[in-house]
């Protein structure tokens, strides 16, 4: 099979001790029925567990669900630990509370991208699935 | 002229349905109950008016726990908040109080809520993030610092470590030279609805009920006015359930709860009076309303048959409302000050005895003063100035309305039916059901939203651009560095000794029957901190992990 074929793998992750899962879960359906391949770790991840797991998984794209405010402190704790781990670009997205002054950082860190509330479901697989090709493609 | 609804229904209805179509094929509310286009008498062929309502303040309580509810006084206006530090949440609360208001309503944040101390590697970057930080009494003492806890109510929004946080409010009583026999305010301490939507839990259910049971033994001698469970189904609704769903779970937990107790040997109307409950106002106003009746009654029902309860009290639903946080929008986000007050007035016509408005800024950060104020008016502009509150359940005997609580009531009793046969709450949470209903039923939502079926001003219809709102509330990282330097003063300068013996017989207790607040109480005199007092507990009674993950 090619990388081409291969169906794209998303690590959906909770960082942090927010218990708020009803977003990341709605989205990691919506991607099953969207023909990805989705690992949910559940609550409570460390950004070191988060990581791991993705090395492990070999995932083409990260999404990480904060509601509780910590996103700026927790987010660049998983990039760099990301980069010491995995040479592999993986697309990172976020989604939950965030405020938008808050997105230019998030991006220039490394994040793709910022979903924030009513974003449709149907618009985030959409958006993995593109930014997923164009970087097994690089 | 028509003598019944089914003449009407074929020689007015229809025709005139014929020539101008329903806006939809089928009316349904969020519980899956069809909604006829008109309720009339016909629709209660034996209806019987004292055992279905009966009067307020009389079983079956549908029409309200007190006999003159808001005529003579209105709801409690309890809005949710802490800050960052103790210092600036005592400002906060000191404000407020010199406003005239005397029930307290204090948030924590996560790393307090699950027992991790700010120092903690898992508290990294969440130290006053939610709520406030407390780790050890001293934060409790600055937090009510020139604040005399015999003249305030208090409730804390705490659970798996609400043994811990109620300690610290009775050491600070004690040390004030209050009688903790006076003391007035609500824990949370709900860890049913932590384990099916809320997540911040830490022990496994066997252990984390005794806690339980040992909080209301131990109130019921040393603490009489405490409500020591707050049972709640925001947090189900919010997670996605349906409005039937989250009367079921709820009244499923309680139901555990009180099972609970009454096998550790407790007189139930000892403790079910101080029993109260917890739910969420959403946007079907009608729904909402029935939902409030319906639980009302079906609890007097259960009290009553199921555990033959005689004191009236423990019959009694007495409950606090929140206006539905997952209703919010980050477009449009002025939209949402009409939502609230919806949602509110839901609330208010089903009875409830306090109210939480949220503030329109909540889809972006925890609310800024000048949005909290707007949520607070709201509530001001309901009691004062539209007369809802004159009569009490001004929709009673509405067709509409009596027809939705009955069969409100009836979904809600299905579900709690097929929890018993599961073995309960704690068995079926075990199996995940709770669970997967609400994942199934949050997804169903979000597809319909998907597709425009529900719409959503602002969100699917109606859109516009967004204007960017300002002031929003930001938490400096400073402060949890200040949190973790008070800390380690504190372990500095306390009695080592003292803490350890504390801390040693802490876990001789946990290991035996006994109760276990009087060696919490020790341990947070001594100034243990929350995480060593958590340690020891989860090194006797072990850590639970997510019953259903996906």
């Amino acid at each position: 099979m090619t990388a081409e074929e291969r169906k794209i793998r998303v690590l959906m992750a909770k960082p942090g001790l927010d218990g708020h899962d009803r977003g990341a879960k709605v989205v990691a359906r919506s991607l099953c029925d969207a023909g990805m391949e989705v690992i949910y770790t559940g609550i409570r991840q460390t950004p070191e567990a988060i990581v791991r797991a993705a090395v492990q998984e070999d995932v083409d794209v990260i999404g990480l669900s904060i509601l509780s405010g910590a996103h700026l402190e927790i987010l660049p704790k998983i990039i760099i630990r990301l980069k010491e781990l995995s040479a592999k670009e993986m697309v990172i997205v976020v989604g939950g509370i965030i405020p938008d002054e808050d997105v230019p950082q998030l991006k220039e860190i490394g994040v793709k991208e910022v979903f924030g509330p009513g974003t449709p479901t149907t618009r985030i697989a959409e958006f993995i699935k593109v930014e997923a090709s164009a970087s097994r493609r690089n | 002229m028509n003598n019944s609804k089914k003449e009407w229904q074929e020689s007015s209805l229809y025709p005139a349905l014929k020539k101008f179509p329903a806006r939809r094929e089928i009316f349904e509310n969020s519980s899956g109950i069809n909604v006829d286009p008109l309720y009339t008498p016909e629709d209660f062929p034996s209806f019987d008016y004292q055992s279905e309502l009966g009067y307020p303040g009389e079983y079956p309580f549908t029409r309200g726990i007190q006999p003159a509810m808001y005529r003579g006084r209105f709801w409690t206006m309890r809005q949710y908040a802490g800050f960052a530090s103790a210092e600036e949440s005592n400002k906060r609360y000191r404000y407020l109080l010199e406003q005239g208001q005397t029930g307290l309503s204090i948030a924590f944040d996560l790393p307090t809520q699950i027992g991790y101390d700010s120092d903690h590697p898992l508290a990294s970057g969440e130290v006053g993030k939610v709520g406030v930080a407390i780790d050890s009494l001293e934060d409790m003492e600055v937090l009510f610092r020139d604040i005399p806890l015999d003249k305030v109510s208090t409730s804390m929004t705490i659970n798996s470590t609400a043994p811990v946080l109620l300690c610290m409010y009775i050491a600070l009583a004690r040390k004030q030279g209050v009688d903790t026999s006076v003391l007035e305010g609500t824990i949370q301490n709900d860890i049913l609805k932590e384990y099916i939507a809320r997540g911040t839990y830490i022990f496994p259910p066997a252990p984390s009920m005794r806690l339980i049971t040992d909080i209301f033994a131990y109130c019921n001698t040393n603490l009489p006015r405490w409500n020591t469970i707050s049972v709640s189904g925001y947090h189900i609704r919010e997670a996605g359930s349906t409005a039937a769903q989250e009367v079921a779970f709820t009244l499923a937990n309680g139901i555990a709860y009180v099972e609970t107790a009454v096998k550790a040997g407790l007189d139930i109307d000892k403790f079910a009076g101080r029993i109260s409950f917890f739910f969420d106002s959403h946007n079907d106003l009608f729904e909402e309303v029935a939902k409030f009746r319906a639980a009302r009654r079906l609890w007097a029902r259960i009290m009553k048959e199921r555990f033959e309860a005689k004191d009236p009290r423990s019959m009694m639903l007495r409950f606090h409302t929140q206006t539905a946080g997952c209703t919010l929008t980050a477009q449009q986000p002025y939209n949402n000050i009409v939502r609230v007050a919806m949602q509110a007035l839901a609330a208010v016509l089903g009875g409830t005895q306090s109210l939480h408005t949220n503030s329109f800024d909540e889809a972006y950060a925890i609310p800024s003063e000048e949005a909290v104020t707007i949520a607070l008016r709201t509530q001001q502009m309901l009691a004062h100035e539209s007369s809802v509150g004159d009569v009490v359940d001004p929709l009673g005997g509405s067709y509409y309305v009596e027809s939705l609580t009955d069969a409100l009531e009836q979904k809600a009793s299905g579900y709690i039916e097929r929890i018993d046969k599961i073995g309960g709450a704690v068995a079926a949470i075990e199996q995940g059901y709770q669970q997967r209903e609400i994942q199934e039923n949050s997804y169903k939502q979000q597809k319909a939203i998907d597709s425009s079926q529900t719409v959503v001003v602002g969100v699917n219809k109606f859109i516009s651009s967004t204007a960017k709102i300002s002031g929003l509330t930001r938490i400096d990282p400073e402060k949890e560095t200040a949190q973790k330097k008070r800390l380690a003063a504190v372990r500095q300068n306390r009695d080592d000794e003292r803490c350890k013996q504390a801390l040693g017989n802490l876990s001789r207790i946990a290991q035996s029957q006994e109760n276990t607040m009087p060696a919490i109480l020790e341990c947070v005199e001594a100034y243990a901190s929350i995480g060593e007092i958590c340690d020891v507990l989860r090194t006797v009674f072990g850590t639970q992990k997510e019953f259903l993950i996906f």
